[in-house]
């Protein structure tokens, strides 16, 4: 087993990553791979993933504060039609995954969150909100402000810093902020 | 072909491979895509403090979102170097950003709010720092951004993720027709 596949699930969050159904199957079926059980994880197919997105988020314009504002004004169907498409597609790949059983090219547990319909907390109203607020000003979510950052727009070095501050803040405050 | 990859692309090309994402990152080691976990990340790798929030082993669940983050950073350059970064918005929103003062629409961002110079101004400073500020907050407040409840938690169907995704629009709706009006109204 991967000695970090435990600690990976968000110690002290409600979001658990369900790995009851891969944990079934990763005991029955025989392992070639021998006594440690997972292969390597490389990190040149995740700088790889990186740069395709930070082209495709350009190309498609979904880094732009312009594209942002249009969108919370419904003004144009272009960001609905990302995210939907981008959801529909997703879930269909997410519920074959699922459906099949397929195992991870590293072997390494699938952590997909179970479907589990608990009503959701104030972490997910509130949270929500205050990420809301600032996408709508600084128009840009976390993604985007690193690509942001790459395409010429240097001042998201700022935004980012601030960013932190702002996970920094939650991190200190989390015992006093209601979350269920 | 070269033509296609310079010019914007339209939402049915970008969406579809962006949630082709989702099921690739499972499928080679089994993580959930979301990018807002850097952030913590770099948090508990500079300035953990004593604090039980940024208590993990960064290394080991942050090392390949944050090369992920990397290359979101030259993809960007790439992308901004081999084509126009000019966007072109629907009219009406044209028309009310112009009435709230815009009026430079090239570029990605208007650089009269998001620049250097722009920074040293109430409107730059707010939009920039104190909403940078709500986003690194509120996204781990919830746990989860864009791409973690949006698209990866949407995929798997949780309605935490639905609720956390109507706290956006909620949010942003608020910025957009309540806050923005004022912040850019204030400063010109």
């Amino acid at each position: 087993m991967n000695p970090d596949t435990k600690r990976r699930g968000d110690a002290g969050s409600t979001v658990r990553p369900d790995t009851s159904i891969r944990s079934e199957g990763a005991s029955t079926s025989a392992d070639p791979g021998g006594a440690s059980g997972t292969r390597p994880e490389r990190l040149w197919p995740y700088l790889l993933l990186g740069i395709a997105l930070g082209v495709v988020f350009t190309r498609a314009e979904v880094v732009s504060w312009f594209r942002i504002q249009e969108m919370f004004r419904f003004q144009a169907f272009h960001m609905y039609g990302i995210i939907g498409s981008a959801v529909v597609v997703a879930a269909i790949g997410v519920q074959l995954i699922r459906r099949l059983g397929v195992r991870s090219l590293t072997r390494a547990p699938m952590q997909i969150p179970g479907d589990t319909f608990r009503l959701p907390g104030w972490q997910y109203w509130l949270g929500g909100t205050a990420f809301g607020l600032g996408w709508g000003l600084l128009g840009a979510c976390p993604g985007p402000i690193y690509v942001l950052f790459g395409s010429g727009v240097t001042v998201m070095a700022v935004a980012f810093l601030s960013a932190l501050v702002g996970v920094w803040t939650y991190g200190a405050l989390r015992d006093r902020l209601p979350h269920t | 072909m070269i033509d296609f990859l310079t010019r914007p692309w339209p939402w049915y090309v970008a969406g579809p491979l962006i949630g082709l994402t989702v099921p690739l990152v499972y499928l080679y080691a089994g993580r959930k895509w979301g990018v807002s976990s850097t952030f913590r990340d770099v948090c508990a790798a500079t300035f953990p403090r004593d604090l039980d929030y940024f208590d993990y082993s960064w290394r080991g669940r942050g090392t390949w979102r944050l090369t992920m983050a990397v290359g979101l950073v030259i993809g960007g350059f790439l992308a901004a170097a081999t084509g126009p970064t000019d966007v072109a918005i629907s009219s009406a929103t044209h028309a009310d950003l112009a009435a709230l003062g815009l009026t430079d629409f090239s570029g990605l961002v208007p650089a009269e709010l998001f620049s250097w110079r722009a920074l040293t101004t109430l409107p730059g400073f707010l939009l920039v720092v104190v909403g940078g500020f709500l986003v690194g907050f509120g996204t781990r407040y919830a746990n989860g951004c864009t791409s973690g409840h949006a698209i990866s938690g949407l995929s798997a169907l949780r309605l935490t993720s639905l609720v956390a995704v109507v706290g956006f629009f909620v949010g942003g709706l608020i910025s957009t027709h309540l806050l923005l009006p004022v912040i850019l109204g204030g400063g010109s």
